[in-house]
């Protein structure tokens, strides 16, 4: 599990490995949107954190198809699935390896991407703890929809229409979460509600996208 | 006894392609597997592995395989110690020195497995089954891109698996030089009239 784990983050930072794919597309939609909005500090402080949070839902959407796809186009998957660590597992190694390579990244850099966006001082805290407890949620959800389309050729299209809905719960906690912090409101429930989806996706996910693998490499 | 098919039937894609395939595998044996193209040789042996299910008819023995297909599974960034370490990691062992002197690459240890050659990227997905550890081995046409002098390496390192007790089985068009090994004609259980496979692949 550990050599997948370290196999997956070593693909990942070689050349080709996608690695700073999704954080230079999220510092590109942040650079952008101050351009498109006009330089109204007021206006732009109210959307920072949505801003921050569309921008990094669509980052981690960027690199998912290539969580399978590549393991599948090698043969590895087929070899996985006959190895001895049990394929939930492997799927689980999978979606963390994703989430250190495409998402932690993000989080880390959104609270320097408020600064462009004005966010209020507040609220730099609550953009990056929001982002911590839900893009784990983004990574597993994101793990089962490249399950669901693997084999499928430039499935791209299909997996982003597959995942995108199940990632609006995510994205409205979340960026509840960062908005009611940066207006200095109460951010219990919506915190809660977060980290319970991350937690449940990654309690049930990795067996669902597992029992999808298997049926998708006959 | 490693390995017993009973009246194995075998579908690809809801159609059955072969019928009532029977066989034993037992230790120190290789079994080969021959037919023409599109009989159902890769099916078979996916499904011996456990990759997909069983049509009608029983898979009984050893349920750790090494499972070699037409895809190597290698990963062209990382070198060819880098990849075989991998493998062995996930199967438990950790001595990779026999498979590489066992499949002649020494020399390219520290290569990129993408700056292989075809025969060369195959030996090092031959390699990989000698760290698996496991006595079974399955390989769907294990020689394809080797030269003469590869399927002679090939050949002894299943002689030296047959003779620890392991035993292998194996779909292959060409002589691999394996003079112990028992042959299996698969041509006549082809399902002659093509009929749909029962089962539902979405249920099962």
């Amino acid at each position: 599990m550990i050599a997948l784990l370290i196999r997956d983050l070593r693909l990942a930072v070689r050349a080709g490995g996608g690695f700073g794919l999704g954080l230079s597309f999220f510092l590109i939609v942040t650079v952008l949107v101050p351009f498109g909005v006009g330089p109204e500090t007021g206006l732009l402080a109210k959307i920072a954190p949505g801003i921050l949070w569309i921008g990094a839902l669509l980052s981690c959407l960027l690199s998912l198809d290539r969580i399978f796809a590549l393991d599948f186009e090698d043969g590895s998957l087929d070899l996985l699935a006959t190895a001895p660590v049990p394929l939930e597992g492997a799927v689980l190694v999978k979606a963390i390896a994703h989430w250190l390579t495409s998402a932690l990244p993000l989080v880390v850099a959104a609270p320097l991407l408020g600064i462009l966006l004005s966010l209020p001082a507040e609220g730099f805290r609550w953009v990056f703890v929001s982002l911590l407890l839900g893009t784990p949620a983004l990574s597993v959800i994101g793990t089962f929809g490249a399950a669901l389309t693997v084999g499928i050729k430039r499935g791209g299209l299909l997996l982003s229409l597959l995942v995108l809905p199940l990632y609006v719960p995510t994205l409205i906690f979340g960026a509840e979460v960062a908005r009611r912090g940066a207006e200095g409101l109460a951010v219990e429930t919506p915190l809660m509600l977060l980290a319970g989806i991350s937690l449940g996706a990654l309690a049930f996910l990795p067996f669902a996208a597992a029992a999808v693998l298997r049926m998708n490499l006959r | 006894m490693i390995l017993t098919a009973n009246n194995l039937s075998v579908s690809r894609g809801g159609v059955t392609l072969l019928e009532n395939v029977s066989f034993t595998l037992s230790e120190g044996q290789a079994l080969i597997i021959r037919g023409p193209n599109g009989l159902g040789k890769t099916t078979l042996l996916r499904t011996v592995s456990g990759l997909q299910p069983v049509e009608e008819g029983s898979v009984e023995g050893e349920e750790n395989i090494a499972y070699a297909g037409h895809a190597d599974g290698l990963k062209a960034t990382l070198t060819v110690t880098e990849n075989l370490r991998f493998w062995a990691a996930i199967f438990g062992t950790s001595d990779i020195e026999p498979a590489l002197e066992g499949f002649d690459l020494i020399q390219l240890r520290d290569r990129l497995a993408g700056n292989l050659s075809a025969g060369q990227k195959r030996r090092l997905g031959l390699a990989r089954l000698m760290v698996t550890g496991r006595k079974l081995w399955v390989l769907d046409e294990p020689t394809v891109s080797l030269d003469t002098a590869s399927v002679a390496l090939f050949a002894d390192a299943v002689r030296r698996h047959l003779a620890s007790g392991g035993a292998a089985l194996m779909a292959t068009h060409i002589d691999l030089g394996i003079p112990e090994a028992e042959v299996l004609d698969l041509s006549q259980l082809k399902v002659t009239a093509p009929k749909l496979s029962q089962s539902d692949e979405a249920f099962l």
